[in-house]
């Protein structure tokens, strides 16, 4: 006897904006959405059926998967690989996977269709067309008659289309992304998003790029271009396509690191300093998805996250961020949104007279040694080992000790390990200004 | 509650007595998870689609979504998604039998680790550490509806906080003097420590709406039939209230007690050093309190504990988990064997207890003849409990139809009586289980919810 007759209600509602008692709403570049979480662009995406199941879920918004020009893209079998920890937890994501392989005009009609039921939700269609004006010209008032809140511009998928001359080798060249830009915003009156492929030297000059052309906004990372594994008996990569493979697109967790660093790149760039971002890459729970926007961004869109574990993660995303948010005191995205930004800097610009050392706390110490190896074989000889009547003891030579926080990444046991900052006496001074830096700059 | 056996020593003077010892005895009997362990083990989770877990929890919590908060720190968002299914989530994870519930559905069972996500121990975690400011559940405006709820056991709990939850005003008739049902006085004190079971009935009250009023006893202080003219609907959970008798003579001999009657002192003490022991005892029954007694008392310091079992091992009521308890704390068990005569010393008190060996014949249990003898300083009946008939005494509660001896309910969870709803051990079919019973409370609050918002419609 476990269910009655009829159900009863339940206090979760996806289309509410106030989760936990915090407006999670948000206003992207224009784009309005209940909450920050949407879905990238990507299989996700694909069709009405699986968009309204994550509108269903709660999800924000979603960027629609990518169209192109007729006839559609073809996909091979066998598709997808991943980087595994020891307990089989994916950590990277690999794909090589095309753009939609679904006609245009389907996907025109069930976008149209997907706006109307739910005109609370962000909907934004992602395109990627050849590098001429007349494509563009032709496919945006399409876009634009279907009543989507804006579109995205893929200019970075790393596989398969370049070949054709579009994606990553349009993102690749700053004059063409300004072009496109340019054009879209000439043919399309919403707001334009300029999606960044991570497979370059400077992030900033693709975002520099699309300002110029008129971009409302940058939305990265897309895809890093990987291999994850070999088959070491049949010398064949993965994904394995009959007895061939090629490189794909990277992401999940792994490629977390590498978005965060280039979101906080436009972020703090003088030449971009309030263009909107939409980061992506590696979010899976709410504690990433803070660290995003910390760093500058405006709304966050998972891919991997969602394909492993469905749409239903977005429940406990949405929750920890507001409880997250309740308790520091900030009642919307926008009132952290940036904030680690400004104590985001270039090395130069930080004080070499900071000094911070390493602390063993013995009673939670269980005597493993991976500190002391780690510091002796590889660091600065700063941990002694020490045998007292048979116990083992591990202790740190606090003169020797450079805090490079080695020991404390290596030990198993959690605050065992803690980073002291030290009083020196002695003023903030920036490597610029280091009497010991031939290059310094008077101050 | 223990006079039966009052002329026993004391646990004080048995054995080797060593209060810490004692206390370490009564103490928890699995320790809770520390951070770290919880985090480890939180990550075990596959985060499973349509999770087995769930379909097995009788009170429908959402297993992997709060499991998955735990691993991402969200301590308060796993609790209040456990509390939200289960508002006795805390006594749930102490005292649900897990290795028949979730835990057994749990897919990690299968593969090659063969070992269950430790479900009941994360959602002890999460309830534990849980720190709200002010309580997690906001009451609905008032509907102006008043409702009685008699008995404020986890059935009667459970329904009351869901009804206010909902809007109603609430008032529990309850026959003790303190709040929780067998939370209180049954459980055993190594599975729910501490006065854990006061602060959850606190932690739940504190949403408001929910007055409790103490010796009100139905069937005597209190009719059903003026229960339902003063109120707008009536929610019995009144569980189980009397012991099985063995049916032999001599049953009131000093020495012979209920199970429960002993249990219930035994967590009622501060100091468990003055409780009669028996250093030799008999428990009869198989049940979880049979169990429980026995190894109770085995804790206490009692030498000899034998446990006296009807039929085989294998139709032990008690879990396979909790028969293991029982053998780790020394409990000897002895089955396909019934009570057939008490024995009594030249003083009249209990000397032990002759036993006729059973069989099974022709599907049906019968004696093969043989006897044999225990020597006991006291005899615990765990037999199960039964539905006490005094409770529906009155003329209009005698009205309600019953299934053999509990109340009969139909899914809505409502008697035969209108706007009379029960839930818990005392409707059938009850597991006689606190999740279910639980489950049944909240379930019953929607239904009478809906009735009253039907009723109002139609007005
Ligand atoms: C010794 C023992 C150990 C147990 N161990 C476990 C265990 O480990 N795990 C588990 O899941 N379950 C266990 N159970 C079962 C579990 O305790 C019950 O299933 C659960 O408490 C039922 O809840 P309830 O609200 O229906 O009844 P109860 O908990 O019995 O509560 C009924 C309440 O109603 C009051 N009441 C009764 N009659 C009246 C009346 N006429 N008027 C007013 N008030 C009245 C009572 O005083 C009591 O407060 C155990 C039971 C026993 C006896
Ligand atoms: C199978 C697959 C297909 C993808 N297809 C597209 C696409 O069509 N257009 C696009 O802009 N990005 C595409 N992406 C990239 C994602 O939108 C996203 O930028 C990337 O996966 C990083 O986010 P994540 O770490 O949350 O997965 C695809 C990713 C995957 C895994
Ligand atoms: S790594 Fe940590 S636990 Fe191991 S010896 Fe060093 S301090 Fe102790
Ligand atoms: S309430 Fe009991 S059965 Fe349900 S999940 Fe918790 S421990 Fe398991
Ligand atoms: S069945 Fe086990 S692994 Fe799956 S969701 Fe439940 S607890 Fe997690």
């Amino acid at each position: 006897m476990n269910t009655l007759p009829f159900t009863p209600p339940g206090k979760k509602n996806s289309g509410d904006s106030v989760v936990n008692g915090v407006d999670l709403s948000v206003n992207f570049a224009g784009i309005k959405a209940p909450n920050p979480f949407w879905l990238a662009s990507a299989p996700p995406t694909d069709k009405a059926y699986n968009v309204v199941r994550a509108y269903e879920a709660g999800w924000g918004g979603v960027v629609w998967k990518t169209l192109g020009e007729e006839p559609p893209a073809v996909n091979v079998s066998s598709r997808y690989s991943a980087h595994y920890g020891k307990n089989r937890e994916v950590i990277g994501f690999n794909n090589i996977e095309l753009i939609t392989d679904r006609s245009l005009e389907v996907n025109l009609q069930e976008i149209t269709q997907v706006k109307k039921d739910w005109p609370d939700r962000a909907l934004i269609v992602s395109i990627m067309v050849p590098c001429v004006e007349e494509a563009w010209a032709y496919i945006l008032p399409l876009v634009e008659a279907t009543g989507a809140d804006g579109i995205e511009l893929n200019l970075g998928c790393p596989h398969g289309m370049p070949e054709r001359g579009m994606g990553a080798a349009v993102g690749q060249n700053p004059d063409l992304i300004e072009k496109v830009t340019y054009w879209c915003k000439k043919h399309y009156s919403k707001p334009v998003i300029v999606k960044l492929t991570p497979n370059i030297t400077d992030i900033r000059v693709g975002a520099q790029a699309a300002l110029r052309g008129g971009a409302d906004a940058v939305s990265l990372i897309n895809t890093i271009n990987s291999i994850t594994s070999i088959d070491l008996d049949n010398m064949v990569a993965k994904p394995t396509v009959g007895h061939q493979s090629t490189h794909g697109g990277y992401c999940g967790s792994a490629v977390k690191p590498i978005a965060l660093n280039m979101v906080a790149e436009i972020a703090r760039d003088p030449a971009t300093p309030t263009l909107p971002i939409s980061g992506i890459g590696g979010i899976a729970t709410w504690r990433d998805a803070a660290e995003f926007i910390a760093l500058g961004a405006g709304s966050v869109q998972v891919c991997t996250a969602a394909m492993l574990n469905g749409f239903r993660i977005v429940e406990e995303m949405k929750d920890g961020l507001s409880r997250w948010m309740a308790e520091k005191g900030y009642d919307s995205i926008d009132a952290f949104s940036r904030k680690a930004v400004p104590q985001t800097t270039d090395w130069k610009h930080l004080d070499i007279n900071f000094k911070t050392i390493a602390h063993i706390d013995q009673d939670l110490c269980i005597e493993c040694g991976r500190c002391y190896i780690a510091c002796e074989d590889t660091s600065h000889q700063s941990i002694a080992k020490l045998t007292e009547e048979g116990a083992r003891r591990y202790e740190v030579i606090e003169e020797e000790c450079v805090g490079c926080n080695l020991c404390q990444i290596t030990c198993p046991v959690e605050n065992c390990i803690t980073m002291v900052p030290q009083e020196t006496g002695k003023p903030f001074l920036a490597w610029d200004n280091d009497p010991r830096n031939p290059f310094r700059v008077a101050s | 509650m223990t006079h039966p056996l009052d002329y026993l020593p004391s646990a004080k003077e048995v054995g080797t007595y060593d209060p810490d010892t004692l206390t370490n005895n009564f103490s928890d009997l699995h320790p809770p998870l520390t951070q770290r362990q919880a985090m480890i083990e939180s990550q075990r989770c596959l985060y499973c689609f349509d999770a087995p877990c769930v379909e097995a929890c009788p009170s429908d919590i959402d297993i992997p979504s709060f499991i998955r908060q735990i691993s991402e720190n969200n301590i308060n968002g796993a609790a209040e998604t456990i509390l939200e299914a289960n508002i006795l989530g805390g006594s749930c994870a102490r005292v649900c039998p897990t290795e028949i519930l979730c835990e057994r559905s749990c897919v990690r069972n299968h593969d090659a680790e063969c070992q269950p996500v430790l479900i009941g121990l994360l959602q002890r975690h999460a309830t534990d550490h849980m720190h709200f400011e002010q309580h997690p559940f906001k009451r609905a405006a008032s509907t102006g509806r008043h409702i009685a709820v008699v008995g404020a056991g986890p059935a009667g709990l459970s329904c009351a906080h869901r009804l206010a939850m909902l809007g109603h005003q609430v008032t529990i008739f309850e026959a003790e003097q303190k709040p929780g049902g067998l939370n209180e006085y049954g459980i055993a004190r190594y599975k729910m420590t501490d006065d854990f079971a006061r602060k959850e009935v606190a932690f739940l009250l504190e949403i408001g709406g929910i007055n409790i009023q103490y010796g009100q006893r139905l069937g005597d202080n209190l009719e059903l039939a003026t229960l339902r003219q003063k109120y707008d609907s009536v929610f019995l959970g009144l569980g189980l209230g009397t012991s099985r008798a063995l049916g032999l003579t001599g049953e009131d001999a000093p020495g012979l007690m209920p199970a429960v009657d002993y249990i219930k002192t035994l967590r009622q003490t501060d100091d468990l050093g003055i409780l009669p022991v028996a250093k030799r005892c008999i428990v009869i029954g198989a049940g979880n309190t049979a169990i429980d007694m026995a190894t109770q008392m085995a804790r206490l310091g009692a030498t000899e504990v034998t446990l006296v079992y009807r039929r085989g091992v294998e139709a032990m009521p008690a879990t396979h988990h909790e028969q293991e308890i029982a053998k780790t704390n020394g409990v000897r068990m002895i089955t396909w064997a019934q009570p057939d005569e008490i024995l009594l010393d030249s003083q009249g008190h209990v000397a032990g207890m002759r036993f006729a060996k059973t069989h099974e014949q022709a599907g049906r249990l019968a004696p093969t003849g043989e006897t044999f003898e225990v020597a006991a300083d006291a005899i615990f009946k765990a037999i199960g409990q039964g539905f006490d008939s005094a409770s529906l005494r009155d003329p209009t509660a005698a009205q309600l139809a019953r299934d053999g001896e509990r109340i009969q309910v139909d899914e809505m969870l409502r008697t035969s009586l209108p706007d009379v709803y029960a839930g818990g051990d005392c409707i059938k079919p009850g597991q006689d289980l606190t999740v279910q019973a639980v489950q049944h409370g909240k379930l019953a609050a929607h239904a009478i919810h809906q009735a009253l918002a039907a009723k109002q419609e139609a007005a």
